[in-house]
């Protein structure tokens, strides 16, 4: 029988007070206990809603089935039937908005907590198995991927279970993408961000760090080194500034630069490691979705005293998952709801003194559903800040459209791709992610990856 | 790993390295970085690609021991390698279609203005090449830039080489005796990139000049090196590093440069510490 409590079993998590001045991982994960109650839960019901919900349509109702019979091992290989990352998806995918949305006992009580179980079996795997890939018959066919981000390695995982010879080009010393640059530890440890990535390696897939696609290989030459199929999936990683004065201003970072001083280049261990990073005590950080949340949470961290979240709209509006509010709340993050800044305001030698914030209230709904935030007359005020971190989003990265002239983009940069395929207008060039849909989640980009990797499989084996 | 096949001292704090880096020898271009990292705890650091072998897929670089990073890479030997080198980087300079051009280098900037002024010459364009040192000892490429240039000019702060005063006196000699340039480079420090582009918008002379501001990645992600050029926000990683310098807002890349001079200098002395040495500041 079922356990038909409302609510999920409660994860641990490290208390807000320590937790806001360290870097170690804020959630602590299921004891096997607690992943056996929690995977009581589940109804295994015929329908199955969770697993439409899944980009990259994880057998829900069975890997759960399999916790609840003891059988880890079992529920591991399940999961990975279809996903390559579970330890990553397990922390950082809004199952809220997607699996766990449609659980059934979610009409009355909490849902199936099916982020908490697969990060549980992921997890359990790496502290109790090695991974070992079972030997693929390689075809002989090279693919070339792009990117080594959820995207990439997505794509990659999959070709090289059909027999392809894959190799991932990555731009940083590091592959990872946005899960090393761009979340922050304390979210997603690193170590295990690389043994995910081993993983994918033990699949036979090669790794080139340190090639900007574009700058020291153009598409043209992937071509002519024999790669008979290209994956583009290079993230969005071009910063959106504001337009307003004072944005080039000491102290005023993109939450880009500020996210991978501290993640990829671990600036919250400086001195050791060498790569500073500036903090001042009073910290502004400009946005309302998850990027604005994990910069926010840093900022608390390398010490400042009062963080503050300005945003234009409502906290209805907030892109940010409730998980991320409610822990930044936690950690005495303030929000600034319905502000806007005008002005960022500097002292003589150039460094930011404040910013100047108008008060919005909300109008009529604009073109994209959400209620349109319109300035309150004489709101002027100026928060007295000496760091500000703009939030508002990314744009796909240009270097590869700039060394591709054929390739078909929309104005706004992204890499025109069909939706079922990633096809490009061009022959034999998939492209996947953020890099087409503009800054989205990990497992969107993933489910991308999977669907790339199907129709490059397609196209390859009906090529003569 | 890129292995360091060459290793040559070019004055007591200046470096010279040839690195294996097949790739990036094959598409490198005048004008255009590379960023490079020599630990795992390591920054990245931007260096402008001094010189290049196509066929020995070989890149050299030209440092000035400044920081802990660039220390660190001058303790490195022949036969050692560094961690991570990756580039080509930036956009190439445009010199085709130059007939007569002035290449200004101050200090280091020589090291920088050296593949330049090559390649003017290799296009057949007429090269004078103005380099200015604190003092003779410190004298940079005097043999090679011979070799590309029509005229030479090397000046000292001290005048200790015989020649006492700063590139812009040269310059100025030049412009006013009525030499016509199509287009002046200038790269070195940034004040005196500013006085070279003040002087020059005077005779209204395009100018060019080599910004190398703090950059992390070097694709455009960070944002960290924004300039401001003619008054938009621009990224030296992607969209230069060579700007128009009649253009570039100087005064603020010089406030920026020193957003983290006081952990600059920490880390420096921190790593002198180490070494058991005693630093001067």
């Amino acid at each position: 029988m079922p356990d038909m409590s409302l609510e999920k079993v409660k994860m641990p998590e490290q208390d807000p007070k320590v937790r806001s001045s360290n870097f170690n991982e804020v959630a602590l994960g299921y004891t096997e206990e607690m992943a056996l109650k929690e995977s009581q839960r589940c109804l295994n019901c015929k329908t199955r809603p969770c697993v439409s919900g899944c980009p990259v349509n994880v057998q829900i109702p069975d890997f759960i089935r399999l916790i609840r019979e003891g059988d880890f091992e079992g529920a591991y290989n399940k999961i990975k039937e279809t996903n390559n990352l579970p330890a990553i998806c397990g922390r950082v995918c809004p199952q809220e908005s997607q699996c766990e949305k449609l659980c059934v006992r979610g009409k009355k009580g909490e849902p199936v907590g099916i982020g908490r179980l697969e990060r549980f079996v992921a997890d359990w795997y790496m502290a109790n198995r090695e991974t070992r890939a079972k030997a693929v018959e390689k075809n002989g066919k090279k693919v070339a991927v792009i990117g080594s981000g959820p995207a990439g390695l997505t794509c990659a995982g999959d070709l090289a279970k059909k027999g392809y010879d894959v190799t991932i080009f990555e731009a940083f010393h590091v592959p990872g993408g946005v899960l090393m640059y761009g979340i922050p530890e304390f979210r997603l440890p690193k170590a295990l961000v690389q043994k995910e990535i081993d993983t994918v390696r033990s699949l036979g897939v090669k790794i080139m760090t340190n090639m900007v696609i574009g700058k020291v290989l153009t598409l043209e030459d992937l071509k002519n080194e024999g790669f008979e199929a290209v994956f583009i999936g290079s993230g969005a990683g071009l910063p959106k500034f504001m337009g307003i004065p004072g944005e080039n201003l000491n102290g005023v970072y993109s939450a880009n630069e500020f996210l991978t001083r501290i993640n990829l280049m671990k600036a919250y261990k400086y001195p050791q490691t060498d790569t500073p990073v500036k903090v001042t005590g009073n910290v502004a950080v400009v946005g309302g979705g998850n990027v604005a949340m994990d910069a926010a949470r840093c900022a608390k961290r390398l010490g400042a005293k009062n963080v503050y979240i300005v945003y234009r709209r409502s906290e209805d509006e907030m892109p940010a998952r409730l998980e991320e509010i409610h822990h930044a709340r936690e950690e005495g993050i303030v929000f600034r709801l319905l502000t806007n800044p005008i002005r960022i305001i500097g002292t003589d030698d150039g460094w930011v003194s404040g910013m100047e914030c108008v008060e919005m209230e909300l109008g009529e709904p604009d073109a994209s559903g959400r209620r349109k935030p319109v300035k309150k007359p004489g709101s002027e005020h100026i928060l007295e800040v000496g760091t500000v971190i703009i939030a508002i989003g990314q744009s796909p990265n240009p270097l590869i459209k700039s060394a591709t002239p054929g390739l078909k983009t929309q104005e706004w940069g992204g890499i025109i791709a069909q939706d079922e395929t990633g096809a490009t207008n061009i022959e034999g060039v998939y492209a996947g992610g953020d890099a087409v849909t503009g800054a989205a989640t990990v497992i969107l980009a993933m489910g991308a990856g999977k669907k790339a990797a199907k129709a490059i499989d397609e196209y390859l084996r009906n090529k003569k | 790993m890129f292995r360091i096949v060459k290793k040559k001292v070019l004055n007591p704090s200046v470096k010279l390295l040839e690195i294996e880096a097949p790739f990036v020898a094959r598409k490198a271009e005048p004008g255009q970085f590379i960023i490079l990292r020599v630990s795992d705890e390591g920054e990245r650091i931007p260096l402008t690609i001094a010189d290049y072998d196509r066929e020995k897929g070989t890149v050299t670089i030209i440092f000035q021991e400044v920081g802990k990073t660039t220390m660190l890479l001058g303790a490195l030997e022949e036969g050692d390698y560094i961690l991570d080198f990756v580039g080509p980087l930036g956009v190439p300079s445009h010199l085709e279609g130059i007939k007569r051009a002035a290449v200004v280098g101050g200090g280091l900037g020589t090291a920088i203005a050296y593949p330049q002024a090559k390649k003017l010459h290799s296009l057949g364009a007429e090269v004078d090449v103005i380099t200015g040192f604190r003092n003779s000892s410190l004298i940079l490429l005097e043999d090679e830039l011979k070799k590309v240039s029509n005229r030479l000019f090397i000046t000292t702060d001290d005048g200790s080489n015989g020649n006492k005063g700063f590139v812009t006196d040269v310059l100025k000699k030049l412009l006013e005796e009525g030499n016509k340039y199509d287009l002046v480079i200038a790269i070195g420090p940034l004040i005196m990139m500013k006085m070279v582009s003040q002087l020059t918008k005077q005779y209204g002379v395009k100018t060019i000049v080599s910004m190398n501001p703090v950059m992390i990645d070097g694709t455009g992600m960070c944002g960290g090196c924004r300039v401001t050029v003619g008054g938009k926000i621009k990224f030296a990683c992607v969209d230069g590093p060579d700007f128009d310098g009649h253009e570039v807002d100087f005064d603020e890349a010089m406030r920026r440069q020193a957003m983290y001079r006081v952990q600059e200098k920490k880390s420096l002395e921190d790593h002198v510490c180490r070494l058991g040495g005693v630093f001067n500041a």
